[in-house]
């Protein structure tokens, strides 16, 4: 019952970002997963990298969440490390992320700050192939 | 104690035929014996006919199942209007899907009482032991299948219910991984997941029945417990199955039709979530999720876990609180160790009981309410309860309840009530 050949080839994608403004952020799907992409304002990052890392409940840094030189984008897969609903974007109390089912709040790197959920929001493994091109898995 | 299998059979052949059959599969004995001669005490009250009730539950949900099988599409893309199109085109359609999706509720309201009966009564003491834990088993196996179906419709509630429950499992050490991507049949939920829960959700019916069959099995080898809990001493204690007890459990049917039917013909979405009548969609959650109603108990012990306990982390303790208050059920026939079996004669027991039923509710209405403020602690004290009872009450109270004098017979009970 493992995974069948046609579900393994959605395994790897390529993604545009060229159109996303300052700001926005698109949900896109990566092998059936919501993937964040988000396109972060300078005030979002400096928040993110102002936090002390002992207010963690999953410790790490804004650097360690993004790749260098592209800290303007989050990429991250969109499902709650609690049990896997999407949470809702520039909300709750961190100004990152709300999860709606039993409240995880996220802060603007995708860390999980308050709530049921354990770890921070997953990151995908992916590559800047440009810097308007990225490979996601 | 019941007498063996075999000695309360009044069967002999009537005919030729009837002789040569006998002979070589007694199935007409067997059925007599099991289905009309069967001793059984004379004071079972209505409680005790949810048996029957859940058995004739079982058929009806296959019967309407295997008919919805018949127009359904297990295909991402076409399951949610296949139900639409069951409940608007087919023949008759409408209703059987209702009976269906409400018998589920039904089903589950009916061993919801079939089990807080046996708890009052002490029905899984000895020398029930095994049938209380096939009665568990089936319960888990319910669960496994409501859930699974309610995953076929693929609306909104289907698809973030399949997402949350499968987690559940991923929270696992190690196995998690392998065993989420094994459920799912992928990396997310998705169309081979709703394949495989479609095969699993026509299979699994099929084990609860045989399962059944061995729980049947293991009640008629002691026979049944009954409200005094005192054992059967003599003929006189008992009544044939047939045609005492068939004719109160077919009353016992009927009066449980009369809600389900209300339920089925007039208010058939009630206890259903809006969002389900919005297609699955992978990337937007709805705002409240809430399991059916059958689920919040063992819902709100699952979210009551929001804080790390030592190397344990919130969603790993979660899950295990979640399957423990399941699990604990396996073990109470020596959790309770009190030798008598009837909560009436148990001054101290039937208080906590109560207490122990008012928890439960709570639990439910605490599933349902969102997580936040005051509700985050009640789940919390709820929880701690409901396990406490298992290991601390009942251990506790076995060893210092005195309990009340028992009848000497159930003949000398029921007869002492007629004169009172
Ligand atoms: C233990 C017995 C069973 C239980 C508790 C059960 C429960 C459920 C539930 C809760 C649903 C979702 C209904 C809805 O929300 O609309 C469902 C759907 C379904 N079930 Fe069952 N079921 C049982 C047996 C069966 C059997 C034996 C079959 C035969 C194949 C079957 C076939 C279906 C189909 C095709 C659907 C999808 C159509 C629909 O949503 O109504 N079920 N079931
Ligand atoms: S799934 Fe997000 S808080 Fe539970």
């Amino acid at each position: 019952m493992n995974p069948d050949a046609s579900t393994l080839a959605l395994a790897s994608i390529e993604f545009d970002l060229s159109a996303i403004e300052e700001g926005q952020s698109v949900t896109i799907l990566w092998r059936g997963l919501p993937v964040f992409v988000r396109h972060r304002t300078q005030k979002e990052i400096d928040e993110a990298k102002a936090v002390p890392m002992s207010d963690l409940k999953d410790p790490a840094t804004d650097e360690e969440r993004t790749k260098p030189g592209h800290e303007q984008w989050l990429i991250m897969i969109a499902n709650c490390t609690h049990l896997g609903c999407v949470p809702v974007g520039e909300s709750g109390e961190y100004d990152g992320w709300f999860c709606p089912c039993h409240g995880s709040v996220y802060d603007t790197a995708g860390r999980i700050r308050k709530g049921p959920a354990p770890k921070n929001l997953v990151l995908p493994p992916y590559d800047f192939i440009s810097d308007t091109l990225v490979q996601i898995g | 104690m019941g007498a063996p299998m075999s000695e309360h059979s009044t069967y002999t052949p009537g005919t030729g035929i009837e002789k040569w059959l006998d002979e070589r599969l007694p199935i007409i004995r067997f059925s007599k014996e099991h289905l009309m001669d069967f001793p059984t005490p004379k004071n079972l009250n209505y409680w005790w006919t949810f048996g029957a009730i859940l058995a004739i539950m079982l058929v009806v949900q296959i019967v309407t199942g295997v008919i919805l099988a018949m127009h359904y599409t297990p295909n991402v893309a076409m399951a949610f209007d296949s139900v639409e199109h069951i409940k608007r085109d087919v023949n008759g359609g409408r209703i059987i899907q209702a009976v269906h999706s409400v018998g589920a509720s039904m089903f589950f309201a009916a061993v919801y009482v079939h089990i807080f009966r046996g708890m009052y009564f002490g029905s899984y003491k000895a020398p029930r032991e095994i049938l209380w834990i096939l009665g568990v088993l089936i319960f888990v196996l319910m669960m496994a299948t409501a859930f699974m179906g309610y995953v076929l419709p693929w609306g909104q509630m289907s698809f973030w219910a399949a997402t949350v429950i499968t987690n559940i499992f991923g929270a696992i050490p190690v196995l998690g991984n392998p065993i989420l991507e094994l459920l799912r049949g992928g990396f997310s939920v998705g169309n081979p997941t709703l394949n495989r829960f479609f095969s699993l959700h026509y299979l699994l019916p099929f084990v609860i029945a045989a399962v059944v069959v061995l729980h049947i099995w293991a009640l008629h080898v002691p026979g049944n417990n009954n409200p005094i809990g005192v054992d059967v001493k003599s003929s006189r204690d008992t009544v044939p199955f047939h045609p005492y007890y068939t004719m109160k459990d077919l009353y016992g049917v009927v009066l449980f039709a009369i809600p389900f039917a209300w339920f089925v013909f007039f208010a058939p979405d009630i206890l259903g979530h809006p969002d389900n009548y919005v297609m699955a969609n992978s990337q937007v959650t709805p705002a409240h999720i809430v399991p059916e109603w059958y689920f919040l108990p063992f819902y709100a012990i699952l979210r009551a876990i929001d804080f790390n306990i030592l190397f344990i982390n919130s969603q790993l303790g979660g899950v295990i609180f979640f399957g423990g208050s399941i699990v604990i059920l396996f073990f109470l026939p020596w959790l309770d160790t009190s030798k008598v079996r009837s909560g009436t004669f148990r001054p101290m027991f039937k208080w906590f009981y109560w207490l122990f039923v008012i928890n439960f509710l709570a639990l439910a209405y605490l599933g349902a309410a969102p997580a936040e403020g005051v509700y985050v602690i009640l789940a919390k004290i709820c929880t701690a309860y409901y396990f406490a009872h298992f290991i601390i009450v009942l251990p506790v109270l076995s060893r210092i309840e005195k309990p009340r004098p028992l009848p000497a017979s159930i003949s000398e009970s029921v007869l002492g009530k007629a004169h009172a």
